[in-house]
């Protein structure tokens, strides 16, 4: 026990590098957040789009999103970060990680949102469009705050899936919680500082979790 | 004349719903469209304001061709009320925010302005105490009076109602028919497709009989319903006494 005391709760050297895990995860959190943000507006964008059914733009969004959602995001991240240098594309790892993650929760959402459009009943379309709503109206007013609801559940576990993935940024040298982890991992010798990111992950993402199921309830509603 | 349909033709595809409609409805006149179901009666209504595009034909709404290319066709249909049988209530707006939406959205009107109008208006379908009630928490009859109060307020030309109480369990279809008497009686032009036959006995000025797309006959309520020139008529009014 006391081996393993040693080996995984070192407490020294927990407090030597708690200071780079915490500064790691005021990284993560900056990083989780703007991923959140600019993919769930994005992905919103994109499904309004989609909902005027022009043909080509349609055939673009489609294929953009099964794209994103069959490549790996890691393989997204490197070739940001690897790739685009050698055709005179240069971007921090910090933007090449947000960008990539962005682009698949982007690509996600708007498939949930565009599945949460097509439940809207045409019933609710025809009434608002009958009173003389246009088509904008219509799916501002009646139709997306519908259809967001319905998206809740699924959006909230597909953007906590996403914004977990920001441990990828470690590959390409970001400074969040498990390159900071891992690096004081090699410093120390010691896996110690592994468990206290796991830990910071936990006291980020618990909280998370919680307060998609507290909007879960909160936004439903019998129909 | 407030709505003036001539030889309208609908088809979906190779399928030919409307064979060429002529209707003319003039204010204040409340016309009844029965027939069999797959007639067309809910096409001709939806063609009426353009929820469904008609193949041929005219359309004219006070006066207005609602098919010129460039028509402003928002403007037209808050002209023309609807109502359908399955009520289209917004669910996640109370019963005051489903009757002012169109009024601030469409009308502009102020928040309290819009306020007014729609609380007179659910006022007129006795739902005054409803205001803050959602869709959920009324009964369907209650739901189908909000429908109305949310055409209503919006002062429309003509009422279209499509299969109002089809929907309702029969005990709560009388509370519907005597909001849409009254309306009848204040001088509301309406166009009515229902199978409500005592109510069309008793409300209407005129019926129609449809049947595969076509207008068979129409007339005074006594007529059509005591003495029908046509068998098929005679045949569809027999079928749905059972």
């Amino acid at each position: 026990m006391g081996r393993f005391a040693d080996t995984f709760l070192n407490w020294a050297v927990m407090a030597q590098y708690a200071p780079r895990i915490l500064e790691g995860t005021w990284v993560t959190i900056r990083l989780a957040l703007a991923v959140a943000i600019a993919g769930i507006a994005c992905g919103l964008f994109l499904s309004v789009l989609r909902a005027f059914r022009f043909r080509a733009i349609n055939v673009l969004i489609v294929f953009a999103v099964d794209v994103l959602r069959a490549l790996p995001p890691l393989v997204i991240i490197i070739a940001f970060y690897f790739a685009l240098p050698t055709v005179g594309v240069r971007m921090s790892a910090w933007v090449s990680t947000w960008l990539a993650l962005s682009l698949v929760l982007m690509a996600f959402s708007e498939e949930i949102f565009w599945a949460g459009i097509l439940a809207v009943p045409r019933g609710q379309w025809e009434a608002a469009r009958s009173t003389g709503l246009s088509f904008l109206q219509t799916l501002r007013d009646v139709v997306l705050p519908q259809a967001v609801r319905l998206t809740i559940p699924p959006l909230t576990n597909r953007t906590i899936a996403i914004t977990k993935n920001t441990a990828l940024g470690a590959v390409v040298a970001v400074g969040e919680i498990l390159y900071q982890a891992q690096s004081a991992y090699s410093f120390s010798y010691n896996p110690s500082p592994l468990l206290l990111g796991a830990a910071a992950y936990l006291i980020l993402f618990i909280p998370v979790v919680c307060f998609g199921r507290w909007i879960e309830t909160r936004f439903a509603w019998k129909r | 004349m407030i709505l003036d349909v001539a030889a309208l033709h609908k088809a979906f595809g190779r399928l030919e719903v409307l064979k060429g409609i002529d209707l003319r409805v003039k204010p204040g006149e409340l016309v009844f469209v029965i027939g069999p179901s797959g007639a067309g009666k809910s096409t001709l209504l939806r063609c009426c304001n353009r929820l469904e595009e008609p193949t041929s034909g005219s359309i004219k709404v006070e006066g207005v061709d609602i098919l010129t290319p460039g028509v402003d066709i928002n403007a037209i249909r808050r002209r023309i009320g609807m109502v359908f049988q399955s009520f289209n209530l917004y669910p996640h707006l109370d019963a005051l925010g489903n009757v002012t939406l169109a009024l601030q959205r469409v009308l502009k009107k102020s928040r309290s302005e819009a306020k007014d109008i729609g609380a007179a208006a659910l006022q007129r379908v006795g739902l005054g105490e409803k205001e803050k009630a959602y869709p959920n928490e009324l009964s369907g009859g209650q739901q189908q009076r909000v429908a109305i109060a949310r055409a209503l307020a919006l002062e429309p030309a003509i009422l279209m109602f499509d299969e109002p109480t089809s929907a309702l369990d029969p005990e709560l279809v009388g509370s519907v028919l005597n909001v849409m008497r009254e309306l009848r009686e204040s001088g509301m032009t309406m166009v009515v497709v229902s199978h409500e036959m005592r109510f069309a006995r008793s409300a209407a000025d005129r019926v129609l009989f449809m049947d595969q797309g076509r207008i068979l006959e129409e007339g005074a309520p006594q007529k059509i319903f005591n003495s029908p020139e046509h068998q098929r008529v005679r045949e569809f009014l027999v079928s749905i006494e059972r």
